[in-house]
């Protein structure tokens, strides 16, 4: 088995070797040349004659717009480790890396589509209007998910890896059944995000052969971030994760996923394909985790630092920056403006958390089920007077 | 009163269900074209069409993954899994979402689903068709477990459970399917209730599903030799209703569980645990068990020797007697 010192590429994006994978090293930051790309990494706005047209619409001010929306998701996502660090929170899973995979997703569905995310969308939960803070139960212990899945149209998170590819699934099926796919102005799409260790699940699997048997209205949008924990994707695939849909009998593609136009954009194909009938749609977001798995993971024992100051140079904010100061001529105000309201929400959001109060014990008894059961009631009242006993004491 | 199976019975509390409510679907495979392999869902693809009676594809998780989302976007979803021994693929999707997802919302997203599993043996089948898995069920807690034993019951219990806001496994005795009964006009019991079945003053004995009969044959046995049987049919095996257990066990001081399933960590063992608990005073005899073995489910040329019969039920209820 080669060590480190031994495979340094000569030329760095040059794609892992054989012997490069079994030493658990990926070492790979070329999505090939079928990724979408529509903003490369130096900040250049470029063509795409398959899916160009769907940003065709994206000028400064919407640009701007994603700008802000990647900086104050960085910026609460930066907080949450830090106050993971200082023992607020019982662990954070950061997405640094991931925003524009995320935003850019995020911002393609409208409010009638339904998202089904995993655990690390907290980019795409910005995008629904869903408040950082409402986020924090989750890692702090105090719930499971404190929003509305129903009314905000974006479904808690599920911890499970790949289950919600196939409750996503049932949920688009269900909006073919109530008649909205078509051309109609009430038509709706499903979305399902998963990561790249989730496609070894047999639930993305079922997933991919249900929708696809039931024409379901449903984008599957795998975060390819190259690692799942530790394991790097060659444990997982021998084929670019875009290229399974084709055995599925639906189309996949690949986008850069650090260009938030060019995700933008395949995801609002995808969406409108689904929302007419043609789904489903495997989109894979080639991106990078440029943190660990979650605050209890230590990524130097699996993967080179090299690795990350290669993708470091394909940041998904800083292309954007770039470009709105080369391309639309913007000046330091903004960014200014954007930099002091991240911080505004920064504090807003770690103010939220440590004043967060726990919850009684009568929480755990609470919405197991529509109806008690005498059982459970009894269980319930005999632990609180229980509790109670130790009052004043 | 009409007299039917209890196969044709549940097929009946289905299409009652399904008239009621557009948002109760059926799922499974081969329950369209087919009518199930028991044919309990006949004749439903054809009057209610194929977007209510769903064909799926071969894939337990799948039903159960689907189930659970359509019940996100509204549905009340009823799912067939053709047989015990098939439901384990399922089994991650039940315990981790359909049990959860309504505790994990806090009540915002309820989850109507039903699932049917055809149980127990006595069937003459091959491996994994003749599985009594219903504690793995009763032990999750999110979810609602019940057992039918006759067609009156099958009728409306399954007309109950796709009624209720909570996730109900369903489990339905598959070698009593063709046993005829009379099915009421009304709901005879809410769902979650046991039933007295039979009076009696000497021994308790408490049995669910395919077993019900087989204790009530014996109890009319017992009868000829003077002992006096008390038959319980749990019919909801979680959350248990055990007063009706209770109150018999203060009058007979005996209890004899009966189950198919093997014995450990059990429905069985939950239900001697809580009766010690509230009857101790009260019990002549430690409560005893007449179950299947721990062992997997034999070669069905062993199922008689596995099973619980009318033999081995008496003999339970006379080493109860003779304690």
């Amino acid at each position: 088995m080669s060590r480190p010192q031994s495979w340094v590429p000569t030329d760095p994006r040059s794609a892992p070797t054989r012997e490069h994978v079994l030493s658990g090293l990926h070492g790979t930051d070329e999505g090939g040349a079928e990724l979408v790309q529509l903003l490369t990494p130096e900040g250049q706005r470029v063509s795409d004659d398959r899916f160009g047209s769907w940003a065709d619409d994206v000028g400064a001010e919407e640009l701007k717009g994603y700008y802000r929306d990647m900086v104050l998701v960085r910026r609460v996502d930066r907080e949450g480790n830090a106050l993971q660090r200082q023992g607020q929170l019982g662990i954070w899973v950061p997405l640094l890396g991931q925003e524009a995979a995320q935003v850019g997703a995020g911002r393609a569905a409208t409010p009638r589509d339904m998202i089904f995310p995993s655990y690390r969308e907290h980019g795409v939960a910005w995008c629904r209007g869903i408040d950082p803070t409402d986020l924090l139960g989750i890692f702090r212990g105090t719930d499971h998910g404190s929003w509305d899945p129903i009314e905000a149209r974006f479904h808690l998170y599920t911890i499970v890896i790949g289950n919600q590819c196939l409750n996503a699934t049932g949920y688009a099926m269900g909006q073919k059944f109530e008649g909205k796919v078509g051309d109609g102005p009430d038509a709706e799409a499903t979305m399902c995000f998963f990561g790249d260790g989730a496609t070894s699940q047999g639930d993305v699997h079922e997933g991919f052969v249900w929708a696809a048997a039931y024409d379901a209205p449903v984008v599957f949008y795998c975060q390819n971030n190259q690692w799942a924990i530790s394991v790097p994707l060659e444990r997982q695939t021998r084929v670019p994760l875009f290229q399974r849909a084709r055995g599925y009998g639906f189309p996949g593609v690949r986008v850069d996923g650090n260009d938030v136009l060019a995700c933008l954009a395949v995801t609002r194909w995808a969406l409108e394909e689904c929302r007419t009938g043609n789904g489903p749609v495997l989109i894979e977001a080639f991106t990078y985790r440029m943190d660990a798995h979650t605050t209890s993971d230590d990524p130097s024992r699996y993967r080179l630092a090299d690795e990350l100051e290669l993708w470091k140079l394909k940041d998904p904010i800083e292309r954007v920056r770039v470009n709105l100061v080369r391309e639309h001529g913007v000046g330091q105000d903004f960014f200014d403006e954007v930099q002091a309201k991240s911080d505004e929400l920064a504090a807003r959001f770690r103010a939220f958390c440590v004043a967060m109060p726990d919850p009684g014990p009568d929480r755990m008894f609470s919405e197991v089920y529509a109806e008690l059961s005498p059982q459970l009631a009894a269980e319930k009242s005999a632990y609180l007077e229980y509790h109670a006993s130790f009052e004043g004491a | 009163m009409t007299t039917m199976t209890l196969a044709k019975a549940l097929n009946s509390g289905l299409r009652a269900a399904m008239e009621l409510d557009p948002k109760v679907l059926v799922m499974g495979e081969d329950v369209g074209k087919l009518g199930g392999v028991f044919r309990v869902t006949d004749g439903l693809a054809k009057d209610f069409g194929e977007q209510r009676v769903l064909d799926t594809p071969l894939s337990e998780s799948g039903i159960i993954g689907t189930a659970v989302g359509l019940a996100i976007r509204g549905f009340r979803p009823v799912c067939e899994i053709q047989f015990d021994g098939f439901v384990f693929p399922g089994f991650d999707q039940i315990v981790s979402q359909l049990a959860k997802v309504r505790f994990r919302s806090q009540g915002k997203v309820p989850m109507p689903v039903v699932v049917r599993i055809p149980f127990g043996g006595g069937i003459g089948a091959v491996e994994h068709h003749s599985e009594s898995p219903e504690s793995l069920f009763a032990h999750v807690a999110g979810l609602k477990v019940v057992a039918c034993s006759n067609p009156d019951d099958a009728h409306w219990m399954i007309r109950q459970a796709i009624a209720s806001d909570d996730p109900v496994i369903f489990f339905e005795p598959k070698r009593r399917y063709w046993e005829k009964g009379e099915v009421s006009e009304t709901e005879p019991a809410p769902l979650f209730s046991s039933r007295v079945v039979r009076s009696g003053a000497d021994v308790t004995v408490a049995c669910y599903g395919p077993l019900v009969k087989t204790c009530l044959e014996a109890a009319a046995a017992a009868e000829a030799e003077g002992t006096d049987i008390e038959v319980i049919d749990l019919r909801s095996l979680s959350p248990l209703d055990l007063g009706p257990v209770f109150g018999s066990v203060r009058r007979t001081g005996r209890l004899v569980v009966v189950s198919e399933a093997p014995s450990e960590a059990s429905v069985t063992s939950e239900v001697a645990a809580r009766v010690q608990e509230e009857c101790f005073h009260s019990l002549e005899a430690p409560v005893l068990r007449v179950t299947g073995f721990d062992t997997p489910y034999p070669p069905s040329k062993c199922e008689d020797d596995y099973l619980p019969d009318l033999d081995r039920v008496l003999d339970g209820v006379d080493r109860a007697l003779g304690w």
